[in-house]
């Protein structure tokens, strides 16, 4: 092992005669923030899943180097193993929140199953520590007994990840966490996943399609068209002197960011 | 002095997929090197590539060939073709880059965003919030700004945050493009007496300025940046 958190190798999926993720290879360092670019159907939500251990790569592996036993294969794990590496050391946001929630219980519940996930069982302090997740998350504390159902879109995108960072993950992976909701609403979304990042300092594999919020929230970029990864580099230089025809044409397609 | 910063043969040209691949070179063969206390200023014509050459030092822009040489902490590091984690790496500690622009963050006080820098080096909240303070007053950031995030300041007060952000963590090495651009005079003394005392204490500094009096205030020596298409 090099020291990096997750290795990737030419990681393949298909659908079919379809390949949607084609031979992708990277490490991702304690710390860092990958975003994935590209456009709708190139294979970034694809390869995220197979990252993740939730689709099985036709070829390739991905190895997850471990807090306690060292680097394993994720797609070798057995599902009760690879579950328990999920709860205790990753997280998921999903771009929709409904399924990254339990949306028929509270939001205090939310959080605080996962922190009985992973072992907590004292009633006080993990409704002690889910009501500071929904401070740190701006959800005001009176709205904890309520289910996520009657949260707005930008709430419920918050208590995902609430819920998803309660359990001091060491890597989160996040599929368009800022998608469909209105600007203002990213913007404080943004915000608070830039600070949360830093303080925490997690690392984290981010699939966008939004240039801003790579610019914002990543260390690194790689760019995805049909299912390859055609260029990656430092976020900036990605953004500020593309090399690749089609990240050309991407950056030139947006107003500044 | 022995340089902390060294660039050999750098190339740089930008390849335009969409205008048929056209060839843009814009850097040939330049070479230079910048030590302690030295403020080396870029001269040259408008687009002779003066700051495609310092964004290159930064890391920013991608030469296609050549070496650009730092001190970083103890050891030497190459630059050109560097990993990520390298380049931000050196970015934390050792190089700091002015640009005319600032890439605001919303929601997040002037204060602090000037304080970050030198947060991430390890700093106190409380130091580094009283030198962020320090540095704003001496920019004539006006204190009732302190706590708002610099989104709706106007250009020049802009321009002077990212000044003080770029001050605040003492890096070795700074890179500085048009650092007095939007700045009327009163503001621009200060941003020289600031810049002139980072290069008194051992800064090595790379700078394009166009206002002359700047220019003369601050600068060592002097490098030219001819285009690229002109005869060698
Ligand atoms: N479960 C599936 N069954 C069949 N084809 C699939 C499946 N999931 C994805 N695909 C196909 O694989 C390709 C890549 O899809 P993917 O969802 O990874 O794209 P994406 O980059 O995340 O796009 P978007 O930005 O729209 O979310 C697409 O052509 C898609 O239709
Ligand atoms: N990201 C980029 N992509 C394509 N071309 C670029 C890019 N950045 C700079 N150039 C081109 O490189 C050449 C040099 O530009 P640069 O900005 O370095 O000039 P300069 O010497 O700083 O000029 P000025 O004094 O006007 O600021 C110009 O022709 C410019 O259009
Ligand atoms: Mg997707
Ligand atoms: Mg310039």
């Amino acid at each position: 092992m090099t020291g990096a958190l997750l290795s990737a190798r030419g990681v393949t999926k298909r659908f079919g005669g379809r390949t949607a993720c084609n031979g992708v290879s990277f490490d991702l360092w304690p710390g860092e923030v990958l975003g994935i670019v590209g456009e709708s159907g190139s294979g970034k939500s694809t390869l995220l899943n197979c990252l993740a251990g939730r689709l099985v790569p036709d070829a390739g592996s991905v190895l997850y180097e471990t807090r306690s036993v060292g680097s394993v294969d994720v797609h070798n794990l057995t599902e009760a193993r690879r579950r328990l590496l999920a709860r205790t050391e990753w997280g998921f946001v999903n771009q929709d929140a409904r399924e990254g929630l339990r949306m028929g219980v509270s939001a205090g519940a939310n959080i605080g199953e996962r922190l009985m996930a992973i072992g907590a069982r004292n009633y006080g302090e993990i409704r002690g520590t889910a009501s500071d997740w929904l401070q740190r998350v701006e959800i005001d504390l009176g709205r904890i007994d309520d289910p996520p159902t009657v949260y707005s879109g930008g709430m419920r995108q918050r208590l995902q990840i609430a819920r998803n960072l309660v359990s001091s993950p060491r890597l989160v992976f996040m599929d368009e966490p800022t998608g469909g909701l209105d600007v203002s609403v990213q913007a404080r979304l943004l915000d608070l996943l830039r600070g949360l990042v830093d303080r925490f300092h997690l690392s984290a594999v981010l699939v966008t399609h939004d240039l801003g919020v790579a610019r914002l929230l990543t260390h690194r970029l790689m760019v995805m068209q049909g299912g390859q990864v055609v260029e990656e580099g430092l976020t900036d230089q990605v953004l500020d002197d593309p090399q690749h025809a089609y990240t050309q044409m991407l950056v030139a397609s947006i107003l500044p960011v | 002095m022995t340089p902390v910063l060294s660039v050999r043969a750098l190339n740089k040209s930008f390849v335009m997929h969409a205008q048929g691949d056209l060839s843009l070179p814009v850097l040939r063969d330049v070479s230079l090197d910048v030590a302690p206390g030295e403020c080396l200023a870029l001269v040259g014509p408008s687009g002779a590539g003066k700051s495609t050459l310092l964004r290159s030092l930064y890391g920013n822009y991608r030469p296609q060939t050549g070496s650009i040489r730092v001190q970083h902490r103890a050891d030497w590091i190459e630059l050109v073709d560097a990993e990520p984690r390298v380049t931000l790496d050196v970015r934390r500690h050792t190089i700091g880059f002015v640009s005319q622009f600032l890439r605001v963050i919303p929601r997040v006080a002037t204060v602090d965003v000037v304080a970050e820098p030198m947060l991430r080096l390890g700093a106190t909240l409380e130091d580094a919030r009283r030198r962020a303070e320090f540095l704003l007053s001496v920019l004539g950031i006006p204190e009732r700004l302190w706590s708002l995030p610099p989104a709706t300041f106007s250009g020049g007060e802009q321009q002077r945050v990212n000044i003080a952000r770029s001050l605040i963590a003492e890096y070795p090495i700074l890179l500085l493009d048009e650092p007095t651009a939007s700045l009327d005079v009163a503001n621009r003394d200060g941003v020289i007496e600031l810049i002139r005392a980072r290069r008194d204490a051992g800064a090595a500094i790379v700078g394009i300025f166009h206002d002359v009096t700047v220019r003369e205030a601050l600068a060592t020596r002097l490098h030219t940046v001819e285009p690229a298409g002109a005869p060698a």
